[in-house]
């Protein structure tokens, strides 16, 4: 009997929604089984990573990548997954565009550990210490991976092959991408070109979502709390701030087919480069208003707009995170002086 | 010369062309270095400069060079792509290449000519060029789109650019569509009695024009309309326009002129009084905000004696006047039937029988005083059916009859159309423009008085038009009529309503004109305040024959002026006003002074800034105004006082200025100051222009496309100017650039049809989603939406590539031909690396 | 070499690229810091365009059209209007200095306040200093990876 592919799954800075999307493929797991040797897939089996670091190079045949680069070990989790894997892929929204974790890029490194081991409210740490990368202890030295400034995204590490998309990715889209990767091996089909999005479609969500569109005005933006929204009606029209027209379909629109807007979990569509510049283009088109002062009170509607329009994308997009203190020209100008 | 063998791998092969534009570009950028710095980058086989590369020999350099390097794509670094890129995309075609494979980078008006550091300025040129080789090289062959031309032409303005040009398209048998906002075209010339240098009699030139625009049948002549809106391109414009009431059927009038005898009322604009024996009876305004007129009177001799206490109409019956009586007039002035004389007739009727008038009577008449005929009372009454006024007693004569003078009865009821002052035999009542009180004439005060009146004798068409205002009819929803009754070929149409009407047209002709700067904006000259300081425009309707004074030059009280002075440049070369010299005042100046050595015997004083007199003999017509004794004085005129002596009607007017060429301030008295007011843009100018999409220059008047080499077209292709819409203009140079672009309209009817740039949005069906962001934003409508299939498309013929929907389409469905995303971006990124 | 404010302007085919031009053709000066490039109406800038000009190394972003009520495709600089104020918002969150995004109107015939308006913002850029959103080079993206349309 031929040996099996290898099928590897890894996560990085990620919640583990991904490995959940995994397992919700539900009696599948069987087929997955039959098709592959599970090489390392820490969330469900006992792997080390100095078993991966002894495989062979390219001796893993599909790699499932998720989570966002947020330390130095992702980084090096990363570069060593790619090193043994024939095929790296950035699994969900976190390691595809940076999600949820690449919202930490709006801070940096002092003042996320500022916060969370100083300024927190359920925070008692008096001698005010912060992780180090290493440390001295009576028993040796300790040593913890080194936070990095900033999120980044997979391929903004490694090479990558294939993206899916989604926070998570939906089970049927992962059933349906695994289906045809089992495909292409046990036929020689050819593989997708490098860089094809995997388990999702080439429009927005719009085109799954159900509601009625009209043209579009908008005098108020409102937030889901305030308004029962009508059922039948596109969400945008009513005034919430639906990522849904700059977002990828795929996912089903099981959002706003629920009455919650469209948060943009399965990222840019394709044709665009920056999903919160898009969602700025088509939003700030149909305000109603050629006041300038009105113009200003009806965008005060929209709170936080770049975490509302980045809010999977921010380590992904163009400018990647919030300009850093050390580069400010403030900074910069104290530091030549 | 640089080349090297790129481009090989199947990329595209870009060749480079930099200009020196003789050393307009190379004195601030060191073109050779962008030569050089072009050959190394990417795609680029080949890199060349040359002096002048718009030049024959500088096109077939490319053209060599794109046949010798088998180029497919070129840049040319040189001027702005405003200014020649049709010139190179037309090279690149004539040598087999796709006109739009084919980028400028602006190293000249946006480079060379705004930085004075070479350094900085070769930089920037080097970026502006690594720019247009990035984009160039993801430009892809565009096919333009041809579109025919209808041959209809809508020329918007009928002064004497509208008229001309109407003419010469009608020569060529080309369909024209002639609109004027005015009831007749002719515009500011019509008021003209002579024009510079020649003194040609203005209507003696003008009115064969415009009588020849009416007998012409491809001319379709739209007066009292206006451009209200245009929609599609070049070739084919769809253009609304909405005619005002004129309340006379065009078509049926036959410029009788019965009406305008018979109408008893007088046209005055908003603001008039009625003066009863000197003072002021009712004064009636317009209310600005509800619109409606507003009557009040501030003397209470005025008002009836018995009627003081009481108000309303119902307070008819009075002492002095038996009800019995007042019936009898009633009858008297009912409406006659069609073809009996109308009351009117009968008014005058009963004017002619003053001959049967007493002797104390008659001389009453010829001083002034009242005969207590009653006319007056019984045409407001009756005809009018207002009963504003009411004949009381004053006490009796000596033969023991009642003296009977006109009384105000209600203020309410009076609407100021003044048929008591027309049908009053001695000019006891008479009616006044507040307006006209000080200096200003209204209206340029053309042509006759009444509601329905003609602007003036030659009109065209020569068809009356009623003053809504002014009418009693249209005031009052009922009563007077007589022009109706009168009208032969029946065309009053009193229920006349505003019409919109569709036309289509290949091109259009914008030839507004000019205004004339409000000189009371400079208190200090005294005009709308002092007597007698009167603007250019209401000077020339005074010289003309059919002005106010029949073409004599008059002050306000009758007399002949013994003194005039002319101030030039009001409004113009003045920085708190307009900066530009307003061209045609000088001569203007020159021609009111001979005219007023030749009418009068008054001396004349110009007082000048500088003398321009540019044209084709207006030297010769300087010196020959300097000769008949005109005294010219240089220096701009201080301010005007107005003294007064005595009992004097007319204040002695006190001219002060600097005189430059002594050295000396001056105090002139004079009888009358004529200020040379600037031209100004037409009111209207900023409102046409946005319905056009043509721009205004700073001044305010409209751009043309270039003002050395395109001083006739403007940046919208199909669009038009000519004449003083443009800027201040003679005569002459009015006629030339409406010819000119007569010429230029008539080339492209000849040529059938046009080439339009294929810019233009697509939509991708297979990314589009079908949010519909995109819908609402098209000024042309040219985005559809399919619920079927629950995509957007574009109708590219409506489509006019714009860009803001590819902008707005959050899921890139949209793209915009030859202004794609991912060029835009090279560009980018081009310029910055 | 000392630092020099790196500017990319955005401009209308119909008014403010055509007054630029004419400021060229006036000679009227201005720093040379400023590039433009061409779009066919302010309606068509994309915001894209203006993360990518950032992420390129421009310290300023300058849009301009046609006055509004002017715009040559009746009311393309009205959505610019709306871009660019929702637009200052998020650069404002993302930490980069609202003011080094600017839009004008600038029509065909303005030259003289093309000059004072680039004049003015360069000046502005000057002030603000170099935008560094990464050590080093400074540009952070190539324009033309990912996907255009």
């Amino acid at each position: 009997m031929a040996e099996k592919p290898k099928l590897a799954m890894y996560w990085a800075a990620a919640c583990g929604g991904c490995e959940i999307s995994i397992l919700d493929i539900e009696e599948h797991l069987l087929d997955v089984d039959a098709a592959f040797d599970l090489a390392f897939f820490p969330c469900i089996a006992d792997f080390k990573t100095k078993d991966v670091e002894a495989m062979p190079d390219k001796s893993i045949t599909v790699c499932l990548f998720n989570g966002a680069i947020r330390n130095s070990e992702n980084e090096y989790m990363a570069k060593l997954m790619r090193q043994k894997s024939v095929v790296l892929v950035a699994y969900g929204s976190c390691a595809a565009e940076g999600c949820i974790p690449g919202l930490a890029n709006f801070y940096d490194k002092k003042s996320i550990f500022d916060f969370a081991y100083k300024e927190s409210p359920s925070t008692v740490n008096p001698e005010g210490k912060v992780p180090v990368p290493r440390t001295q202890m009576p028993e040796g030295e300790i040593e913890i991976p080194e936070f990095w400034d900033t999120v980044k995204t997979l391929n903004q590490v490694v090479d990558v092959d294939y993206y899916i998309p989604g926070c998570p990715p939906q089970s049927d889209q992962a059933w349906a991408v695994i289906e045809t990767v089992v495909d292409i091996l046990q036929n020689g089909k050819e593989l997708p070109p490098a860089g094809t999005v995997l388990g999702a479609g080439n429009k927005t969500c719009c085109d799954e979502c159900p509601r009625e569109r009209k043209e579009k005005k908008i005098k108020k933006f409102v937030r889901p709390y305030e308004i029962i929204p009508d059922p039948d009606t596109c969400l945008m029209e009513q005034g919430l701030v639906c990522c849904g027209p700059a977002t990828r379909d795929g996912c089903g629109a099981k959002c706003v087919k629920a009455g919650i807007p469209c948060r943009g979990c399965y990222g840019v569509p394709a044709g665009v480069s920056d999903q919160g510049a898009k969602m700025v283009a088509a939003l700030a088109s149909v305000i109603d208003s050629e006041d300038p002062e009105e113009i200003e009170r009806i965008i005060d509607g929209i709170v936080d707009p770049a975490g509302t329009f980045y809010r999977f994308s921010l380590a992904a997009s163009t400018l990647r995170r919030v300009q850093l203190e050390s580069l400010r020209p403030a900074a910069a100008a104290s530091q030549e002086k | 010369m640089a080349a090297n063998e790129k481009g090989d791998r199947g990329g595209p092969r870009i060749g480079v062309f930099t200009c020196h534009c003789g050393v307009n570009i190379s004195q601030t950028v060191d073109v050779e270095a962008c030569r050089d710095f072009a050959a190394q980058c990417p795609n680029v086989v080949v890199s060349q400069d040359y002096k002048f590369m718009c030049s024959n020999t500088g096109q077939e350099l490319i053209q060599r060079a794109i046949e010798e390097h088998s180029l497919d794509r070129v840049v040319v670094a040189a001027c702005s792509p405003l200014m020649h890129e049709p010139t190179f995309r037309s090279a690149c075609e004539k040598a087999g290449l796709n006109r739009f494979l084919f980028q400028m980078a602006n190293i000249r008006e946006q480079c060379a000519w705004v930085h004075d550091d070479r350094q900085m300025a070769s930089a920037k040129a080097r970026a502006l060029i690594n720019a247009a080789i990035r984009r160039v090289a993801l430009q892809e062959p565009l096919q333009p789109y041809e579109t025919k031309i209808n041959p209809a032409t809508l020329i918007i303005g009928g002064g004497i650019a509208g008229i001309q040009a109407a003419l010469e398209l009608a020569e060529a048998n080309q369909p024209v569509y002639l609109v004027e906002r005015e009831p007749t075209i002719g515009g500011k010339m019509a008021v003209f009695d002579k024009t510079f240098p020649t003194l040609d009699c203005a209507a003696c030139i003008l009115t064969p024009k415009m009588v020849s625009v009416s007998h012409r049948e491809s001319i379709r002549l739209r007066t009292m309309h206006e451009v209200e809106e245009v929609a599609g391109h070049m070739g084919n414009y769809r253009v609304r326009l909405r005619r005002r009431q004129r309340y006379v059927d065009v078509d049926r009038c036959t410029g009788c002129g019965q009406c305008i005898s018979h109408c008893p009322a007088t046209r005055i604009p908003s603001s008039r009084e009625i003066i009863r024996d000197g003072r002021v009876m009712t004064e009636v305004t317009r209310d600005p905000a509800s619109g409606r007129k507003v009557a009040r009177s501030f003397d209470p001799t005025m008002l009836h004696p018995d009627a003081s206490s009481r108000s309303g109409p119902e307070d008819y019956s009075s002492g002095v006047v038996s009800d019995e009586e007042i019936s009898k007039d009633l009858q008297k002035f009912e409406q006659p039937r069609r073809g009996g004389p109308s009351p009117m007739q009968r008014y005058l009727r009963l004017v002619r029988a003053q001959s049967k008038m007493s002797e104390e009577q008659v001389e009453r008449r010829r001083t002034g005083d009242c005969t207590g005929c009653g006319f007056c009372a019984e045409i407001c009454d009756g005809l009018v059916g207002a009963t504003a006024i009411r004949m009381a007693s004053i006490g009796k004569d000596e033969r023991g009859k009642d003296q009977m003078r006109p009384f105000l009865v209600s203020l309410d009821a009076c609407i100021g159309c003044g048929a008591c002052a027309t049908v009053c035999p001695t000019g006891f009542l008479t009616i006044r423009d507040r307006a006209d009180d000080k200096g200003r004439i209204r209206d340029f005060a053309l042509g006759n008085h009444s509601a329905i009146y003609l602007p003036f004798p030659q009109a065209v068409p020569k068809v009356p038009v009623i003053d809504a205002e002014s009418c009693i009819h249209l005031q009052l929803g009922e009563g007077c009529g007589v022009c109706h009754n009168v009208c032969e070929p029946e065309a009053i149409r009193f229920g006349q309503q505003e019409e919109i009407e569709e036309i289509e047209v290949g091109q259009i002709l914008v030839a507004t004109g000019y205004q004339l700067f409000d000189a009371s904006s400079i208190p200090q000259y005294g005009h709308g305040r002092l007597d007698n300081v009167i603007s250019s425009l209401e000077f020339e309707a005074m010289l003309n024959s059919t002005g106010p004074t029949g073409g004599h030059v008059r002050m306000k009280n009758g007399e002949e002026p013994r003194a005039i002075a002319i101030i030039h440049c009001v409004g113009s070369r003045d920085d708190n006003h307009h900066r530009y010299c307003s061209r045609v005042c000088c001569m203007c100046g020159l021609k009111f002074a001979h005219l007023v050595k030749d009418r009068t015997s008054a001396e004349v004083y110009q007082l000048y800034i500088d003398m321009r007199a540019f044209g084709k003999g207006y030297e010769e017509f300087y010196s020959r105004v300097l000769e008949e004794g005109v005294n010219i004085i240089r220096g701009k005129a201080a301010e005007v006082v107005e003294q007064r002596f005595g009992d004097m009607s007319e204040g002695i007017l006190h001219v002060r200025c600097e005189d430059t060429l002594i050295g000396k301030f001056r105090d002139i008295p004079v009888d009358m100051v004529i200020l040379c007011n600037a031209l100004e843009p037409d009111a209207d100018t900023e409102r046409l222009g946005n319905i056009l999409g043509v721009s205004r220059s700073p001044d305010g008047f409209f751009l043309e496309r270039h003002p050395k080499l395109d001083p006739v077209g403007t940046v919208s292709d199909g669009i038009y100017l000519a004449g003083a819409c443009q800027g201040p203009k003679d005569i002459p140079d009015t006629v030339a650039q409406a010819q000119a672009a007569a010429a230029r309209i008539l080339s492209t009817i000849t040529k059938g049809s046009v080439m339009l740039d294929p810019i233009k949005a697509t939509i991708a069906h297979e990314s589009c989603s079908g949010c519909r962001i995109c819908n609402s934003l098209c000024p042309y409508s040219a985005i559809s939406y399919d619920p079927e299939e629950s995509v957007s498309t574009v109708n590219v013929t409506l489509c006019k590539g714009c860009g803001t929907c590819v902008a707005a389409c959050p899921s890139g469905a949209i793209t915009g031909a030859g202004f794609r995303d991912d060029q835009i971006l090279a560009e980018l990124e081009g310029i910055l690396v | 070499m000392a630092w020099e404010p790196k500017i990319v302007a955005f401009l209308c085919n119909w008014c403010t690229y055509t007054g630029a031009d004419l400021a060229g053709v006036s000679r009227i000066k201005s720093p040379a810091n400023i590039r433009s490039i061409r779009i066919m109406c302010s309606g068509r800038m994309d915001p894209t365009f203006i993360v990518k000009a950032f992420a390129l190394g421009a310290d300023g972003v300058l849009v301009s059209g046609c006055h509004p009520g002017d715009c040559h495709y009746v009311e393309g600089n009205y959505k610019a209007l709306r871009r660019v104020h929702l637009m200052k918002r998020l650069l404002r969150d993302l930490g980069i200095d609202p003011r080094r995004l600017r839009l004008t109107w600038v029509s065909a015939a303005e030259a003289e306040d093309w000059a004072k308006f680039t004049t003015e913002f360069t000046e502005t850029i000057r002030e603000l200093g170099p935008l560094q959103l990464v050590e080093g080079s400074g540009t952070l993206v190539s324009a033309t990876a990912g996907n255009g349309n």
